[in-house]
């Protein structure tokens, strides 16, 4: 225990849950368990609020010139839905997973920086409230979670809320960066003996290659809200092209965030898979050096792949095809892993638990995502689907499809070491078989009107052949994935009470987060046990065959 | 965008196939490899662990190289498709048709022929015509799917592309870059005519409307038009308005719309918007001017008299 690195003594004891119980140690923690779950709490709310907007907004386009929202009304909510879904629920659900489990991990007490880490957390929380209280502030953004200037400008917007909206993402995305700052920290300081680089589980390697993108790519954001609000409110004009400013920097600008934002949102979602599939094929991951070298291609890629979300913009030809090429080359390392996957799943002994379930699938629909996202790197047909419905089954086969399918796979995977019981198997069936159905059923059709000429963002559509049925389908979807969220919700909070006792591993997983008990004590580890692999719990559980043998120079080098 | 009607769109559509060819090869790859080793590779009752496989370098290898190769000879297509699909624009080439995004309608107008008209474009079939787009105030986007690629209309950043369509008849687009309140009551139609039936078109609607219509009862609407506020944001050629914010009135009657298509231009439409344009297109910048129905009637009058 003793050569455990632990985190530095600070002069007062650090405020910890104590007793783990009491309405204070929610607000004062900063231990990691707990601010991770309740990232994940806070980030799953945010999802139903995201969610009941989607459904607001599938309902008002079940059919054709319908009424149900006034157009205002409906810019406001998908506004609020994107940038709902995206910076106060993929992202931090993926950080609450990085939050709770990369120190268990590799075998850490804490993160490095636990207060920072409480910080970065009620950044989120705050920066979240600011934005909603737009609603009662005069009005939420409405600009759409791009914001494209100059329509975010005051002369087009008003209101307040576009302000709310650069103040709130702002807040939330400084604790993001502080977030990304303290993992890496963690990571490369405070590994267990024995945890080296290579042998560090993939979900922490994708963690960690993700906050590197989050510290590249954040303040790109940061920077530009900051422009942003000076346009607005000191009269600047960066983006305002009526006094010189211009329109297209704002694009660059932001897609220079916002494309590693798409990789910010998916990595740590590969890193589930990456747990959860060889486990549950009892299996090692096919190909661990492919796998995390791939990641790092990607995170690379991510940051030269921006200016396809602008080639209607018009830059030119040169521009379009660099662009163009980059972005069909970052669809190699995503195969990769797709293909590892699969290989892992290969001659395994697989158990469909729900997790495996979610895992699986998510190799279907996130496939589906890819490749539609490689045809948009085509850059003619970028030139007929941008900026149209097919844009936006394209990103929710990638953010739901993709990432809501791996947080479901964790879910199901890491809430027994969280709770200590189990997840109920049946709902769990029902939930994923809700959710698969009405996922494809709401975002498939969805390639078709955006085929035949339906652009996004539109409040309502007029009544062109099969264009109402085909968005009642996706509407009749999108309340299947409703009554789906309601089943997991009802599982969560009914499991936590009276779920089935979990025991320390009851998946037989090998990582070290299932040496402790679940949940794990307030200080993690009574003792690390000795790691002299990826799989640490495999060599205790198989001494006959360990890991640590070495193997034939055949086989890939597993340790050194 | 699968039924193009000109040699842009076509090599788009083909493109497109061809690209859906690739995909749905790669896809039922994936999915059906998945779903073997879903169905092959279960759990059986009492098996032991499985025999512990790291990886067989060789074979990524080739899962890393094969893509690779698959997605250089796309770009290769690509190449050729993006000079078919929007060929580059002579230089110093001035552009047929001016096409301008405001929120949210369409100035669509004629620089040679010195035609100015709104939310639709006329154009003669086979022919290519270069389009110059502009946006007015915030970014909006051309896109009409039969007729090939969209393209932004950004302040301060002009750009220009061909169209072309190659069968005479109207084709539907809307506005594609979500640019405020209205955008989704933002659409446009291309109208294509034979040459000869464009060249007609543009002799009408080069001409000024007349100074004062002929019926007493439309020139008792041109007066409102002048006492009303109509004059400080339309302009009718020809006549003592100017104005340059709403849509060019001057062959209003002859368009087959109203509000960017929005409806259909009939006299009773045509009352209807006048009457109360917020309860027909809410936030748009036409108010309310709250006229009598008489009014409004020898308004209709003078507006059908505008061909």
């Amino acid at each position: 225990m003793t050569d455990i690195p632990l985190v530095p003594e600070t002069t007062r004891p650090l405020p910890t849950l104590g007793s783990s119980e009491g309405l204070i140690s929610w607000v004062a923690s900063v231990d990691h368990k707990q601010i991770g779950i309740m990232y994940l709490i806070s980030s799953f709310l945010f999802f139903v609020v995201g969610g009941f907007e989607a459904l607001l907004m599938r309902t008002q386009l079940a059919q054709p010139n319908a009424t149900f929202l006034s157009p205002e009304a409906y810019n406001q909510i998908f506004t609020m839905h994107g940038t709902t879904m995206i910076f106060l629920v993929v992202v931090p659900m993926l950080i609450g997973f990085t939050t709770y489990l990369v120190p268990l991990m590799i075998g850490a007490r804490d993160m490095a920086f636990p207060r920072l880490n409480a910080l970065s957390f009620w950044a989120l929380v705050f920066g979240g409230l600011m934005l909603y209280y737009s609603f009662i502030g005069g009005g939420a953004p409405n600009a759409g979670w791009f914001s494209y200037a100059p329509l975010s400008e005051r002369p087009y917007a008003s209101t307040n809320g576009l302000d709310y909206w650069a103040l709130g993402l702002l807040v939330v995305g400084v604790g993001t960066v502080a977030a990304g700052i303290n993992t890496i920290t963690t990571i490369w300081k405070l590994r267990a003996p024995g945890v080296t680089i290579r042998r560090l589980p993939l979900f922490v390697w994708m963690s960690l290659v993700n906050s590197f993108l989050i510290i590249g790519a954040l303040p790109a954001l940061n920077a530009s809200l900051v422009m942003l609000l000076a346009d607005r409110m000191l009269n600047a004009h960066f983006f305002a092209p009526a006094e010189s400013g211009s329109a297209v920097l704002w694009q660059h600008f932001f897609w220079a965030f916002g494309h590693p934002e798409v990789y910010i949102m998916v990595l740590p979602a590969f890193g589930i898979i990456s747990e959860v599939i060889p486990v549950f094929s009892r299996k090692p991951i096919f190909g661990y050096a492919f796998v995390a070298g791939s990641t790092v291609g990607i995170a690379f890629l991510s940051f030269a792949v921006w200016a396809h979300h602008m080639f209607a913009v018009g830059l030119g030809r040169p521009w379009d095809l660099i662009f163009g090429a980059s972005s069909m080359l970052i669809a190699v390392p995503t195969g990769v892993k797709i293909f590892n996957w699969i290989a892992t799943m290969w001659g395994g002994a697989i158990r469909f638990t729900t997790s495996m379930l979610f895992a699986a699938s998510f190799l279907i629909t996130f496939t589906i995502g890819g490749i539609s996202g490689v045809t948009f790197a085509v850059v003619p047909v970028d030139w007929q689907v941008t900026d149209s419905y097919y844009v936006v089954a394209h990103m929710h086969y990638v953010l739901f499809g993709g990432t809501m399918f791996a947080v479901f796979a964790g879910a199901y995977y890491w809430f027994p070491k969280m709770t200590g019981r189990l997840l109920s198997e049946t709902l769990g069936k029902w939930h994923f078989s809700l959710t698969f159905i009405g996922f494809n059923l709401t975002f498939f059709v969805q390639h078709f009107l955006g085929l035949m000429g339906m652009p996004r963002r539109v409040a309502t559509y007029p009544d062109l052949p099969n264009w109402g049925l085909l968005n009642l389908t996706s509407t009749a979807g999108a309340f299947m994935l409703g009554v789906a969220s309601l089943v997991f919700f009802w599982n969560v909070t009914a499991s936590w009470r009276n779920g089935k006792e979990a025991g320390d591993n009851p998946w037989q997983a090998w990582t070290l987060e299932w040496a402790t008990t679940s949940p794990p004590p307030i200080y993690n580890f009574d003792q690390v046990p000795p790691v002299k692999s990826r799989r640490p719990l495999w060599d205790l559980a198989h001494p006959e065959n360990p890991d640590s043998r070495p193997r034939k120079p055949k086989v890939e080098q597993t340790d050194q | 965008m699968f039924n193009p009607d000109s040699p842009q769109g076509l090599a788009i559509s083909n493109l497109f196939v061809l690209t859906l060819l690739i995909a749905a090869g790669i896809f039922l790859l994936v999915a059906g490899l998945v779903v073997y080793a879903s169905i092959c590779y279960r759990r059986k009752p009492g098996q032991g662990e499985p025999y512990q496989n790291f990886g067989i370098p060789k074979l990524e290898v080739g899962w890393t190289v094969a893509p690779a190769v698959l997605l250089l000879g796309l770009f290769g297509v690509t190449f050729v498709g993006m000079g078919n699909a929007d060929p580059a624009v002579e230089k110093d080439r001035a552009p047929d048709i001016i096409v301008t995004g405001y929120q949210w309608w369409w100035g669509v107008s004629y620089p040679q022929a010195g035609v100015i008209s709104a939310n639709e474009i006329h154009m003669p079939a086979g022919k290519r015509m270069l389009v110059r787009l502009i946006g007015g105030d915030v970014i909006h986007d051309l896109w009409i799917p039969r007729l090939g690629r969209k393209m932004d209309m950004v302040p301060g950043h002009p750009n220009e592309m061909y169209m072309q369509a190659d069968t005479p008849g109207v084709y539907i687009g809307a506005c594609a870059e979500y640019c405020g309140v209205q955008h989704s009551k933002m659409l446009i139609r291309a109208v294509v005519q034979t040459p000869t039936e464009y060249d007609a078109w543009l002799k009408t609607h080069s001409a000024p409307a007349p100074a004062h219509p002929d019926a007493a009862f439309a020139l008792r609407g041109q007066q409102l038009f002048q006492q009303k506020t109509c004059i400080s944001c339309h302009a009718i050629n020809g006549t003592a308005a100017n104005a340059q914010i709403g849509p060019n009135l001057t062959h209003v009657a002859s368009r087959q719309t109203l509000a960017a298509g929005v409806l259909q231009n009939t006299p009773e439409n045509m009352a209807a918007w006048i009457k109360n344009p917020q309860q027909i297109k809410p936030g748009s910048y036409m108010p309310n001017l709250r006229l009598t129905d008489d009014e409004i009637k020898a308004l209709v009058a003078y507006m059908e008299t505008l061909k």
